[in-house]
């Protein structure tokens, strides 16, 4: 895989290295402060900071304001859009945006369903999916084509990720799922939060069976468990989410003060044994509302220092 | 066929609060079939508001009539001689009904007496499920003859999301995940291969985006 922008990512997973990413939620209001403390806590620790849009449907200060935010500050976002929110129109208009801060990740993804969050009364778009929203940006990128086939003055260069859940129903199409988003122009993925490692390794050996490991690189998700309820919580309410009953079992076999440390190290246990999962070509650490929590996995996981590029 | 729900009685009321002479017009087509503005439906509702009147102390003349159809001007024209006997009609059609007899009887006032809903199938006496939104170009040839349009939350035509539960959508356990039974009619069709193609960026302008629609047929026309 040959590298095709000035991504940062790209750099350190064309050299072999595993990469390292985080995410921040921007506030829910117009602080700019919140999404700078954040960034600031984590940034020697990862490669990429995904900023997410809109997440669960709550709504929140936009995604590529804040990334603007992080690109001025000399830090490398990785620009996460939905479907959503924006028509084809508004889409190729906020990547551009993007672009012209030379932001150079985005991240494809269709988004939670709006009945989730703070507007459940409002409309949905959706006027092109994640998979050609992938398909849309490397024509910017490749091709420097507008969707209506105008020509744009300055391409895109973006390293372009999508979502993929191992866990989500049905099982047997989450490879070729993958394999789709490949074929559709995907360069990185960032799985959804791996509780289940068998599953997943289960899901990584399709992956590899068909070769989409070296089409592709992968970042296994991780997100730390704060207490037995959360865990509870995201087994029981989050779709998608597969949290086994060992993984609650081991939470609640802890007291209560010292669960959150035990989730911490329940996430470093995690990455170990991902190494050894070939295909696996870095860490997307989630940690929600606990980025503090970031540097600690990501020493105790033998992840840090991060690559210096030249 | 076109799905209706009934309109909750109070809000019907209220509409019609100064009216003094009502006429609740029925739809023997779909509405008949959903039990939301037929026949019976319409002696329900005018009961109810001849009951409410004579509560309120009130002198209001409600009769009740039902047409083959309100789509179509020939059956429109049926309550001409009579229409000017009503300050007021309720009609239980669709919102296509109450539109057309509206715009044939331009000096009247004509209510929606039901909320029409979508474009649906009846699984059982009592519960009717959507199944097309008239976008315009259909796609079942590809998608296993299951609409991601109508029946994906996220109409998404490579789906499906990261939501998909125990074949159910993420925004509710209620509602089949539309992917997942496209993915099981593809198996049992033996096409499941198919799964892989990209399916193109739709061009919604024979969708609601375009416009309102129609479609000219010179071939039938007189």
């Amino acid at each position: 895989m040959s590298v095709k922008t000035a991504s940062k990512l790209e750099k350190i997973l064309s050299e072999g290295h595993y990469a390292v990413t985080s995410e921040c939620g921007p506030p829910r209001g117009s602080k700019p402060e919140p999404i700078v403390e954040k960034a600031e806590m984590i940034k020697d620790h990862v490669d990429a900071i995904n900023i997410t849009d809109n997440q669960t449907s709550m709504t929140r200060l936009c995604s590529l304001a804040a990334c603007i935010r992080l690109k001025l500050n000399g830090l490398e976002p990785v620009l996460q859009m939905v479907t959503r929110d924006r028509n084809r129109i508004a889409l190729q208009s906020d990547i551009l945006g993007a672009a012209s801060f030379d932001i150079n990740n985005i991240l494809c993804l269709s988004g939670d369903h709006q009945s989730f969050g703070d507007n459940p009364k409002g409309q949905n778009v959706h006027d092109i999916d994640s998979m050609q929203l992938i398909q849309m940006v490397r024509l910017m990128r490749d091709e420097a084509k507008f969707l209506g086939g105008d020509d744009l003055d300055r391409p895109v260069k973006m390293f372009v990720g999508a979502a993929a859940n191992p866990f989500a129903d049905p099982f047997e199409i989450r490879v070729p799922r993958l394999a789709k988003k490949i074929a559709a122009g995907v360069e990185f993925i960032q799985t959804q939060c791996i509780y289940n490692l068998d599953k997943f390794e289960e899901w990584m050996k399709g992956v590899r069976e068909r070769g989409l490991h070296e089409k592709c690189y992968i970042l296994a998700g991780l997100t730390p468990m704060k207490s037995v309820g959360m865990a509870k919580y995201m087994q029981k309410r989050v779709p998608g989410m597969d949290v086994p009953d060992e993984v609650i079992k081991r939470l609640q076999g802890v007291e209560k003060g010292k669960q959150a440390a035990e989730g911490i190290k329940m996430c470093v246990e995690s990455i170990e044994r991902l190494k050894e999962c070939e295909g696996v070509r870095g860490f997307h650490i989630m940690a929600i509302e606990w980025e503090e929590k970031v540097p600690e996995i990501v020493e105790a996981a033998g992840l840090y220092p991060r690559p210096s590029l030249n | 066929m076109i799905v209706a729900d009934k309109k909750p009685v109070e809000e019907i009321i209220d509409y019609l609060k100064d009216h003094k002479s009502v006429l609740v017009l029925g739809c023997n087509e779909c509405v008949t079939v959903c039990e939301a503005g037929g026949k019976k439906e319409v002696q329900v509702l005018a009961s109810a508001l001849r009951m409410n009147a004579q509560n309120q102390g009130h002198e209001v003349k409600v009769d009740e009539v039902t047409l083959e159809r309100q789509c179509d001007q020939e059956y429109v024209e049926e309550i001409r001689d009579i229409i000017d006997q009503y300050d007021a009609v309720v009609s239980l059609a669709c919102g296509v009904g109450v539109q057309f007899t509206a715009e044939q009887y331009p000096s009247t006032m004509i209510y929606p007496g039901v909320n029409t809903c979508f474009m649906g199938a009846t699984e059982k006496r009592g519960l009717w499920t959507e199944r097309c939104q008239g976008c315009g170009q259909c796609i079942l040839a590809t998608t296993g003859s299951i609409c991601p349009v109508a029946r994906c939350a996220k109409r998404l035509f490579n789906g499906p999301c990261g939501g998909s539960t125990a074949g159910k959508c993420e925004i509710n356990a209620e509602v089949d995940c539309a992917w997942q039974l496209i993915v099981d009619r593809m198996k049992a069709l033996d096409k499941l291969d198919q799964y892989e193609t990209l399916c193109p960026i739709k061009d919604w302008s024979t969708d609601r985006a375009g416009g309102p629609r129609k479609v000219v047929r010179e071939d039938v026309q007189q």
